[in-house]
């Protein structure tokens, strides 16, 4: 009775498929169980009603799973089991929920460290999120930060914004003469260019992927995100 | 209960040794009870520039083993009132002797005399810490060089994290008309970088090596500005405001000079 129930239950809810102007996407009910979920997705994906789609070239489909937490492993059967039997591909999985301990990151990520001190010839100074540093970086001292880099000093050492790839970070000095500035993967240094230095911030121009010198009143135009006002 | 001082400057050769015994000369002819510890080991000279270096028997690493007392170690400068040094050994082990027993020989010291002056050997490794150990206060020796002032600078950085109070600095070696032409880095450059206290400046002069040859530090002489400034900074060190010698003046004969040679200036 119970095995009844949910089958039909199943059939109905649990899973959805919809067309929509951006694609596909695929809708998994966040109330039943994984297991529940899976069962259906193999039953419903097979219905034959959809399987000439199986010939045609692969699509992909955004999967969104609601207020329903999935650890990687469960991630990757869902993906599994929406290629073999319908041959779409997952191009993401959308959750509304994530874990206490990405959340924490992701606030770090976004929080601006602020630190007073100076940073002197071999000593680095790394945070996660934006760096806000009240003090100068000497020649021989080195600064990172995942996020951004505000310097309220001079900065003669070295810089690393978004340092674990973040392209958009800037790093920005009272006066900005660094031994070398690296922003992401890219990198620059004093012999490069002579005339680069004109200016109080840096940015990673993505056009060409070079870093690119420039005043501080241009920075908003640049990176319109800094503005959290 | 009497102060150590730390004398260190990473980079060798700018002066600390020569510093540490002008510094310890000024004290004492300021009637201050001084002892010179010398904590480069393998590479001793303290001893050769304040002429003492016949007179030693037994050493720091004698002391720090238990191989002789403390104040038979001692070398007593007859020059002075109260003025000793503590050599270094010989020795090739620099870790024959550990923080702990540099403490222990600082704090004993301290008793006795008023001023613990240690000569740092360069260097941030063994020696280093060894140095430091048992310091209250430190004193950074720079050279008006780029290399010089980078290396003081990490000193200043491994200083600030020790229980030691917030450096001073002396400049060392200064060359006024190097310093004029922008051959060299200038007063304000080097502070405005390190961003320590000025505790003086000496000035290049052939007098200071002529004098540290013949093991009469040259504070010893009252006639030459290097003695001045020496003499200035121990005043400094006792509390004293002594406004810098001024370099101007320095500055002001260069120009004189070269006006009556119709150079222009
Ligand atoms: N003010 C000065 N003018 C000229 N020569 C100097 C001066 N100070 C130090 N020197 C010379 O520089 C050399 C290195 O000095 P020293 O005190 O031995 O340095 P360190 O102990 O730091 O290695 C010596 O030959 C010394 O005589
Ligand atoms: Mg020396």
């Amino acid at each position: 009775m119970a095995q009844k129930q949910r089958q039909k239950k199943s059939n109905t809810h649990y899973v959805t498929i919809k067309g929509t102007k951006e694609g596909l996407i695929l809708h998994l009910d966040d109330t039943c169980s994984f297991d529940q979920l899976l069962e259906e997705l193999e039953t419903k994906l097979i219905h034959p009603g959809t399987e000439d789609s199986s010939e045609s070239p692969k699509i992909t489909v955004k999967v969104k799973v609601g207020k329903r937490y999935l650890n990687k492993p469960q991630e990757e059967i869902l993906r599994n089991i929406i290629y073999q039997k319908k041959n779409l591909i997952v191009d993401i999985i959308e959750s509304d929920v994530i874990t206490r301990e990405e959340a924490e990151f992701m606030k770090k990520e976004n929080e601006i460290t602020s630190v007073s001190r100076m940073i002197r010839s071999g000593q680095i100074l790394k945070v996660q999120g934006d760096l806000l540093l009240v003090g100068d970086v000497n020649p021989g001292g080195t600064v990172a930060a995942t996020g951004n880099i505000f310097v309220m000093g001079t900065l003669k050492g070295n810089v690393h914004a978004g340092c674990e790839g973040r392209k958009s970070a800037v790093v920005t000095a009272s006066v900005l003469n660094p031994t070398l500035v690296r922003i992401a993967d890219q990198f620059i240094n004093e012999e490069e260019n002579e005339q680069v230095y004109s200016g109080e911030c840096a940015y990673l121009d993505e056009e060409d992927n070079t870093i690119k010198f420039d005043r501080l009143h241009i920075l908003h135009q640049i990176r319109p995100g800094l503005n959290r006002l | 209960m009497g102060e150590a001082i730390v004398i260190t400057s990473g980079k060798g050769g700018v002066g600390k040794t020569t510093t540490t015994a002008n510094i310890g000369t000024s004290l004492a002819l300021l009637g201050k009870k001084v002892c010179l510890i010398d904590t480069d080991i393998g590479l001793r000279n303290l001893d050769v520039i304040m002429g003492l270096e016949n007179r030693i028997i037994y050493d720091l690493v004698d002391v720090a083993h238990n191989r002789c007392k403390l104040h038979q170690a001692l070398i007593k400068d007859k020059r002075f009132e109260c003025l000793y040094l503590l050599p270094a050994a010989q020795t090739k082990d620099k870790s024959a002797v550990k923080p702990e027993q540099m403490k222990k020989m600082v704090t004993e010291l301290k008793q006795d005399y008023d001023y613990v002056i240690i000569d740092c050997p360069a260097g941030i490794e063994q020696g280093f810490k060894n140095a430091i150990a048992g310091a209250d206060k430190s004193i950074v020796v720079t050279n008006p060089e780029t290399s010089s002032v980078r290396d003081a600078d990490r000193i200043i950085g491994l200083l600030e994290q020790e229980d030691i109070e917030s450096p001073k600095l002396i400049i060392n070696r200064l060359k006024a008309h190097m310093m004029e032409n922008g051959d060299s880095l200038d007063v304000d450059e080097i502070v405005s970088i390190l961003a320590v206290e000025l505790l003086g400046i000496v000035t290049d002069d052939e007098l200071v090596i002529r004098a540290s040859n013949r093991g009469e530090p040259i504070a010893l002489n009252p006639d030459t500005k290097a003695s001045q400034a020496y003499r200035n900074i121990a005043r400094r060190i006792l509390g004293e405001s002594v406004p810098l010698m001024s370099l101007e003046e320095d500055k002001g004969l260069l120009k004189k000079v070269k006006q009556f040679f119709g150079m222009r200036t």
